[in-house]
């Protein structure tokens, strides 16, 4: 592989869809999602909830589940044999999906209370994942759960490892979610929300730990949250979406520094700082998030935006393009309507 | 965790004497005491009772004594396995209940049998497969299981079986083996026999253990540790059987405290119309002649049952349940 300590693209997705289908109509919960994963950096996806962050999650590992399906789009991964493939061409249950779940990419959770059965040891559900992707013995494998364990700040792992998840600290067993993600080296870790349901000191710690982590493995993060504070500290780059769709994309510094959509703007406006005069009013963003089966025409944040030009935002739909050399806006405010170019000609940035 | 158990234990032992009180009441229901009920029956055969005998008699079951004494006595006795005279037969109640016993324990644990073999499966496949073809139709079958009376379809299969299998109805036993001693043929016999009752007596209770399991099953499969299970590249099925079934069979071990009397007491009016020799008929008679110290074993056995049945389902809970094992201190 050629890496000259340039970004190494692991995983490309294009226009990803994945529509719910419901008896009360067709929910679009990603319409057209397209981003880049590199080697070793970490990519946030920030939105308020609904936007569909989590839903591209599961899309990437196939495990969207009933009323959902993947419509359209690609999902290129680069697996760690060197073999390029579209994961929205797999089975999901197939053979090979099933090698890169859990083995090449692996989830960490919102909620680390119900996301670990009750009836089986942390012990036995690591464990279970490594025997799962590699060929190891069960006493192997045990030593290797303890030194997993040991390396997330499990304090005395060799006995953690026969407890129950509710024997532990929401914090502990957010790390021995964390572990079970690290149990077969992913290539790329997906944590949705990892730090939403945990207390503000005990989310500061997992985030240093997420990173510390993946200096040492050099992995891919891919940090879904809809928190800015967790985004600036934590992300290489960063992905803005609303309703589904990418509004904007680039390096964390340009995003917070110079943002250019308005939902970016406004997103960023909202956060309370430290500077700001006491007893004002946080800015909020007018509005709300529409239905999801009412969604609106053209560009599905102009009912809020405050830059919304009439005639051109509620018609025509904007599509994802260059601003500069870093990022990408899905805005009117930058691109002459282009009636007549088909919606999945994004491109991406090198 | 031993402490658990033992307390456990512990109340069901109380239990059961409490049960044991309510039992002896039963016994003294009725008005008169027993001696006279004796008594009466036996001039009515034309046999006369002096009152020396009588008189022996109300010394022996202490019926001129207060309650509590009364009750010591009969429990002293029922410990030593003497469960009294049965008015109805003429003969100890064990001697009444004896043998129908261990064929209401076999045809009982049959339709147990029956029931969870079925009902398992079939909640999963249905829980898994919510509004499929499959769904639909064991839906339909488990409401038609749970309409339809019993006996009905206990009438329905006997008619079939005779008319179509020439199967012998009723019973358990070929006329010839009625009243042989246990040997080989008749164990065998009783096995062809066995599965008619079985499959009526397990109708009922695995429809509704199929509704249980599946709406068990549909609210584990939406819980978040599930696609965990599935992020982890687990396939599908292993996915399924090792997690939320696992969590859905809670309820289902809870409910084997009410399914043991339940089989007994509830089958009578089948155990009737099939002739079967268990012991729900005898109960019914018992209660109907006034036969106190035969119903009054009957109740407490059932009692018993209810509450080792209980303490076995919460020893399954345990096992099968960690917080449950791990919180009781």
């Amino acid at each position: 592989m050629q890496n000259n300590g340039l970004n190494q693209t692991i995983l490309s997705v294009r226009n990803l869809k994945t529509y719910f289908f419901q008896d009360e109509g067709t929910v679009k919960a990603v319409d057209g999602a397209t981003f880049d994963v590199y080697a070793g950096k970490t990519l946030g996806i920030v939105g308020e909830s609904g936007c569909g962050k989590s839903v591209t999650a599961r899309s990437i590992l196939r495990i969207e589940e009933k009323p959902a399906r993947i419509v359209e789009g690609e999902i290129t991964f680069h697996r760690a044999n060197g073999s390029v493939l579209d994961v929205t061409q797999l089975e999901p249950g197939s053979r090979e999906m099933r090698a890169i779940r859990g083995g090449e990419i692996s989830l960490v959770f919102q909620e680390p209370m119900t996301s670990f059965s009750a009836h089986y040891t942390i012990g036995n559900q690591i464990i279970e994942i490594i025997r799962l992707h590699q060929s190891v013995s069960k006493r192997a494998a045990r030593a290797q759960t303890i030194e997993l364990l040991r390396k997330v700040g499990i304090p005395k792992p060799e006995r953690r490892i026969d407890e129950y998840p509710f024997q532990l600290s929401g914090g502990l067993r957010q790390r021995v979610m964390i572990a079970m993600a690290l149990a077969n080296n992913p290539r790329i870790l997906i944590a949705d929300e990892p730090t939403t349901a945990l207390d503000v000191t005990t989310q500061a710690q997992i985030l240093e730990l997420l990173q510390e982590l993946q200096e040492q493995t050099r992995m891919a993060v891919i940090l879904i949250t809809h928190n800015m504070g967790v985004i600036a500290e934590t992300a290489d780059d960063v992905v803005v979406m609303y309703l589904g769709r990418v509004v904007e994309t680039g390096p964390v510094d340009d995003i917070f520094h110079a943002p250019q959509h308005p939902y970016t703007r406004a997103l960023l406006r909202s956060i309370p700082s430290i500077m700001s005069e006491s007893r004002t009013r946080l800015p909020t963003i007018s509005g709300s998030i529409p239905h999801p089966y009412n969604r609106p025409t053209g560009c599905p944040f102009h009912p809020r935006c405050p830059d919304f030009m009439p005639g051109t935002c509620n018609r025509l739909e904007p599509q994802l393009l260059p601003v500069n050399e870093h990022q990408q806006v899905n805005c009117f405010l930058y691109h002459e309507p282009q009636p007549h170019q088909s919606n999945d000609e994004a491109v991406s940035h090198e | 965790m031993l402490s658990f158990i033992a307390r456990r234990i512990m109340l069901g032992a109380l239990t059961t004497w409490v049960i044991s009180i309510i039992a002896f009441l039963v016994i003294l229901l009725p008005p008169g005491d027993f001696v006279d009920a004796y008594i009466a029956q036996l001039s009515g055969l034309g046999q006369y009772v002096s009152l020396e005998t009588a008189a022996n008699l109300r010394e022996q079951y202490g019926t001129d004594q207060p309650f509590h004494v009364q009750y010591i006595k009969w429990i002293r006795r029922v410990a030593h396995g003497d469960f009294g005279q049965s008015l109805e037969f003429g003969v100890p109640v064990a001697d009444v209940i004896g043998d129908r016993l261990w064929l209401t324990m076999v045809v009982s644990l049959g339709a147990i049998a029956l029931t969870w073999g079925l009902a398992l499966p079939i909640g999963i496949y249905s829980a898994v497969h919510q509004y499929s073809f499959g769904d639909y139709f064991f839906t339909f079958i488990g409401f038609i299981g749970l309409a339809i009376p019993n006996f009905l379809l206990a009438l329905i299969l006997m008619y079939i079986g005779f008319k179509y299998f020439d199967a012998s109805i009723g019973g358990l036993f070929s006329p010839e083996y009625q009243l042989e001693p246990w040997t080989w043929e008749k164990i065998w016999d009783l096995i062809k026999h066995l599965p008619m009752p079985v499959i009526i007596l397990g109708m009922a209770g695995t429809a509704q253990l199929i509704r249980i399991m599946r709406a068990n099953l549909l609210d584990e499969l939406r819980k978040p540790y599930v696609v965990t299970a599935r992020a982890k590249g687990l396939t599908e099925t292993r996915v399924i059987l090792k997690y939320p079934v696992r969590a859905a069979l809670n309820p289902f071990a809870s409910t084997i405290g009410y399914l043991l009397p339940f089989v007994v007491s509830g089958s009578i009016i089948i155990s009737v119309v099939m002739s079967l020799p268990t012991v729900g008929p005898i109960l019914l008679r018992a209660l109907v002649a006034q036969d106190v110290y035969l119903a009054g074993t009957i109740i407490l056995m059932l009692g018993t049952l209810t509450v080792i049945g209980t303490i076995i389902s919460d020893l399954l809970l345990m096992w099968i349940d960690p917080r449950i094992r791990l919180e009781q201190r």
